[in-house]
């Protein structure tokens, strides 16, 4: 375990954007969002949720799949780079953290999306524990530990030190690169925080929701649930739930006019959407019932059936802040889990 | 970057396509054309299997899902038979041989032509452009005869005009010994002096016998009848194989939009048998 004093935390930021590309959270109007560091940036490492999670480090909102334009009638397919320089994300939280293997569970597996893969095998993540959890974080109920987040690199803020402990071996690189800046300590002090930490998840409200009945042979069970119809009345199907959402994966493949030629990149798209399902012959979800139902069914049900049972929610609670009409997955749970509202 | 004049995606991503050459255009019916497709080297873009489906695109138009109606016994060349619907379609449908397109593929699983199928006599049923993933695999049978029983295809359409593929059915489906072809349209039509009538009350006039594997194509709503009329019948929902479509953007289980329950069609299927389907929400 090694620290640097938070005074310092700027050159070490430096010291790693000197090597490669670094992405901290950063403040922009009243929003935090990651960004590309640069010497004005000032790294917002107070916020503890960033408005969009880390997510679009890897999967980007948009990004360019080829360039296709046409010459002498030819059609001539420039596809895009794949990424191939390092990078690092620099304060991502555990839920997040989870959310990328959420994640890796689609696109690494076979066959794997290579945009997304290059840009994992990269990326390096320092990750921080969450000093002070909030009321709408339930990560606990997923078995993420906020105190002991498992990136490349966990590290700690307690008081005016911060605490950096490498934990693979492009954590490793990453430490010794900025070794000079770093000394080494005991884990005391930090061991006193993940203390401090758990003890506040403990008596968060959401920390013990019960997740029991959502198993894949419940399927249809929970599908054919009348309370579907009772819970998506104030959905506004804006998808803002869907955006902020660190393991929603559903993407559109569109086309951009250059005026030289056709730019085809992939975007986050979102299943909250009439016409996300649909076809020149018809819409198979005609209703935002049938949407809404789909959304959490995967996150609770599907996704687990086809993952060994993991759950493709990891409690950030981003939808609970910013949903418009106050609807999110913990009322879901809660709902369709059998517990007294 | 390199640029590609080779036609190839380089194996860098699944999602960057394979450009293809129109080599032939035949007009089917007033709202579907069969295009014969090549790599620009004049060989064929992929090896397929019979149900298997390929992304077709033009850039700056459009990209969707289609099934390959040629037989992976024909080494020369894949087929799409396409029915003018949509922005797509209805640009293909504007275009000459010649003309590039492109294709990425093949993708989903197949009718299991070379297990479940083999040795069973066969029961095709289809509706409209549903022939168009039954014909890979009706070619396939015809072209590997000996590994399977008998085979019937009942096959009907709006009018005699909409009816894909005719001139292959008459010339050589209808001629090849082991072969029974039944032909319907919705409607009475001038010049039409065979079976009138939808599919589902067809099929049940034929009074077939249940020792046979069935695979059905077309509308969502001739698959729902001509399903009750086999179960009428006494076929088990075992013994029928249909194809799902929904809309795709991917083709290999990433995009999220194609699923069925916690299956993706365009990845776990198309092709389902019908009591794997029983087991999936009722959501297509």
């Amino acid at each position: 375990m090694y620290k640097i004093e938070k005074s310092h935390l700027s050159e070490l930021l430096a010291a790693i954007a000197a090597k490669e590309d670094l992405f901290v959270p950063q403040k922009t109007g009243s929003q935090t969002n990651y960004g590309l560091w640069t010497q004005e940036t000032q790294a917002d490492l107070s916020t503890l949720k960033t408005v969009k999670s880390g997510k679009d480090c890897f999967f980007p909102q948009s990004e360019v799949l080829y360039r296709c334009r046409k010459e002498e009638g030819k059609l001539v397919i420039d596809p895009e780079e794949l990424k191939n320089q390092p990078f690092v994300v620099f304060g991502m939280r555990a839920c997040d953290v989870q959310g990328l293997k959420v994640l890796d569970n689609v696109f690494l597996k076979d066959p794997v999306d290579s945009f997304y893969a290059a840009r994992r095998e990269h990326g390096t993540v320092v990750a921080l524990a969450c000093h002070q959890p909030e009321e709408t974080c339930f990560c606990k109920v997923f078995g993420i530990d906020a105190a002991n987040p498992a990136a490349d690199v966990a590290a700690w803020i307690v008081g005016e030190e911060l605490y950096w402990k490498p934990l693979t071996q492009k954590g490793e690189n990453l430490t010794e690169l900025v070794r000079e800046l770093l000394v080494e300590t005991e884990e005391e002090a930090v061991e006193k925080e993940k203390q401090e930490i758990h003890a506040v998840i403990e008596r968060l409200p959401y920390s013990h929701l019960d997740l029991s009945r959502f198993t894949p042979e419940r399927t249809m069970e929970l599908f054919d649930s009348p309370l579907w119809e009772e819970m998506y009345q104030p959905c506004l199907a804006c998808g803002t739930c869907t955006f902020v959402c660190p393991t929603c994966q559903c993407y559109d493949i569109k086309d951009f006019h250059t005026g030289e030629g056709v730019e085809r990149y992939r975007c986050w798209d979102s299943c909250m959407y009439s016409d996300f399902t649909m076809m020149a012959h018809g819409n198979m979800r005609t209703s935002q019932m049938q949407r809404f139902r789909q959304r959490f069914m995967h996150k609770l049900v599907y996704y687990p059936a086809n993952n060994e049972g993991m759950f493709s929610c990891v409690g950030c609670g981003r939808c609970v802040s910013k949903c418009p009409a106050s609807l999110n997955i913990v009322k879901v749970i809660k709902k369709l889990g059998g517990e007294a509202q | 970057m390199s640029e590609c004049t080779c036609g190839g995606n380089h194996g860098l991503d699944l999602l960057i396509p394979l450009i293809g050459v129109i080599t032939d255009i035949r007009t089917e019916t007033p709202d579907v054309k069969t295009f014969r497709v090549v790599g620009r080297d004049g060989k064929k873009l992929f090896e397929h299997m019979p149900g298997q489906c390929a992304m077709v695109s033009v850039p700056g138009v459009g990209e969707a899902m289609f099934s390959i109606t040629s037989s992976p016994t024909n080494k020369e060349f894949q087929e799409f038979s396409i029915k003018r619907c949509g922005s797509l379609t209805d640009y293909l449908h504007g275009m000459s041989v010649g003309e590039e397109i492109t294709v990425r593929g093949p993708y989903g699983n197949a009718f299991p032509v070379e297990t479940a199928l083999k040795g069973q006599n066969l029961l095709f049923i289809a509706g409209g452009i549903g022939l168009a993933p039954l014909r890979s695999v009706i070619n396939y049978v015809l072209d590997n005869r000996e590994n399977y029983g008998t085979v019937e295809i009942l096959y009907g359409s709006r009018s005699a005009d909409d009816l894909v593929q005719l001139e292959e059915i008459q010339q050589v489906w209808c001629k090849t010994e082991g072969v029974d072809v039944y032909l319907t349209i919705d409607r009475e039509q001038e010049g039409w002096d065979g079976h009138v009538g939808f599919v589902p009350s067809y099929l049940k006039e034929l009074e077939f016998s249940t020792d046979k594997t069935v695979l059905v194509c077309g509308p969502p709503i001739m698959i729902k009848f001509v399903l009750a009329a086999l179960m009428e019948m006494g076929f088990q929902k075992t013994q029928v194989y249909t194809t799902l479509e929904l809309r795709m953007k991917c083709g290999i289980g990433k995009c999220g939009r194609c699923n069925i329950g916690s299956k993706y069609v365009c990845k776990d299927g198309p092709v389902f048998r019908c009591d794997e389907i029983d087991e999936l929400p009722p959501e297509y």
